[in-house]
């Protein structure tokens, strides 16, 4: 837990998606400092799409909740969808009954649907080295 | 000990009272984020010990993360202490969060969804209250709030 000023959560440039995750030991000022990064980096960057992946948190409250619905409508302000993808079950359900929607939020149900989502298409390749060989006779 | 202008709601609580049933308590200061991960930490172990499946876990977790950042956010500061009673042979959870702020003037208003004074949506004390089963608030003011809660292990 070093390095409270500077941003702990790294956010990749894909095309014009950026992709990040949110970490489990998230507390309030880490989160916040995240937030404000990434609607600077969505501006500068000219993104017109975000994925948060979130499947390693392990809770989230009403704080974490709404830094990711004022998260999403900074980035639709600015132009850039967000994705909120693969919510653990347990934490779904401990949302809903927290009384919490995430209203506005756009989810995915894991990282790759939520990339498809914005436009990221997987093309099956076969992996490196093997070849395909028919056999004759 | 009831003083004037002090207020109480709450579920009754269990029959099981007067520490004879609750496991000794650890406690923890919330005065910063860090030391609410710290209480995650430790109610998340805790739970852990009581048999607690992943969703039960989850619930607790996140009720104590709302109380414990209402006591330093509006409380200025506090304590959890996890405590492990027992009641017809259940375990349980029980979380005591204190904390010596300015009470709050009203707490039909805390408990309804969409009251916030704060950072939070809103859903602090009333989404702590309907994750649990037992919940207790005790506020006078100027002289804090105390909330107790408790989760009994039903599988």
């Amino acid at each position: 837990m070093t390095g409270r000023q500077s941003m702990d959560i790294p956010i990749l440039r894909l095309g014009d998606v950026l992709v990040t995750g949110l970490i489990n030991e998230l507390d309030d000022k880490t989160a916040t400092v995240f937030a404000d990064e990434l609607t600077e980096r969505i501006a500068t960057e000219r993104a017109t799409g975000v994925l948060i992946d979130i499947s390693r948190l392990e809770i989230i409250d009403s704080f974490v909740a709404r830094t990711l619905t004022e998260l999403s409508t900074m980035a639709r302000l600015l132009g850039a969808r967000v994705i909120v993808a693969g919510m653990r079950p347990p934490v779904a359900i401990t949302l809903v009954e927290l009384g919490l929607q995430l209203t506005g939020v756009e989810t995915a149900l894991n990282a790759e649907q939520g990339m498809a989502a914005l436009g990221w298409h997987h093309a099956p390749r076969p992996p490196e080295g093997v070849t395909r060989r028919e056999t004759l006779g | 000990m009831k003083l004037s202008g002090e207020r109480t709601m709450g579920a009754p609580t269990a029959p099981v009272e007067g520490g004879g049933g609750a496991g000794a308590g650890a406690t923890y200061p919330v005065r910063t984020d860090e030391d609410l991960i710290t209480v995650r930490h430790a109610v998340r172990a805790a739970t852990v010990e009581t048999g607690f499946g992943l969703v039960d876990q989850t619930r607790v977790v996140t009720a104590a993360s709302e109380l414990a950042r209402n006591a330093y956010i509006h409380g200025g500061g506090g304590t959890v202490t996890i405590e492990f009673p027992r009641n017809a042979g259940r375990r349980g959870v029980r979380l005591t969060v204190r904390d010596e702020g300015p009470g709050i003037p009203d707490l039909e208003a805390a408990l309804a969804d969409g009251f916030t004074t704060g950072s939070g949506l809103g859903h602090g004390l009333g989404g702590a209250r309907r994750l649990m089963h037992e919940f207790e608030v005790h506020t006078e003011a100027g002289r804090g709030t105390t909330i107790s809660v408790t989760r009994w292990n039903t599988q």
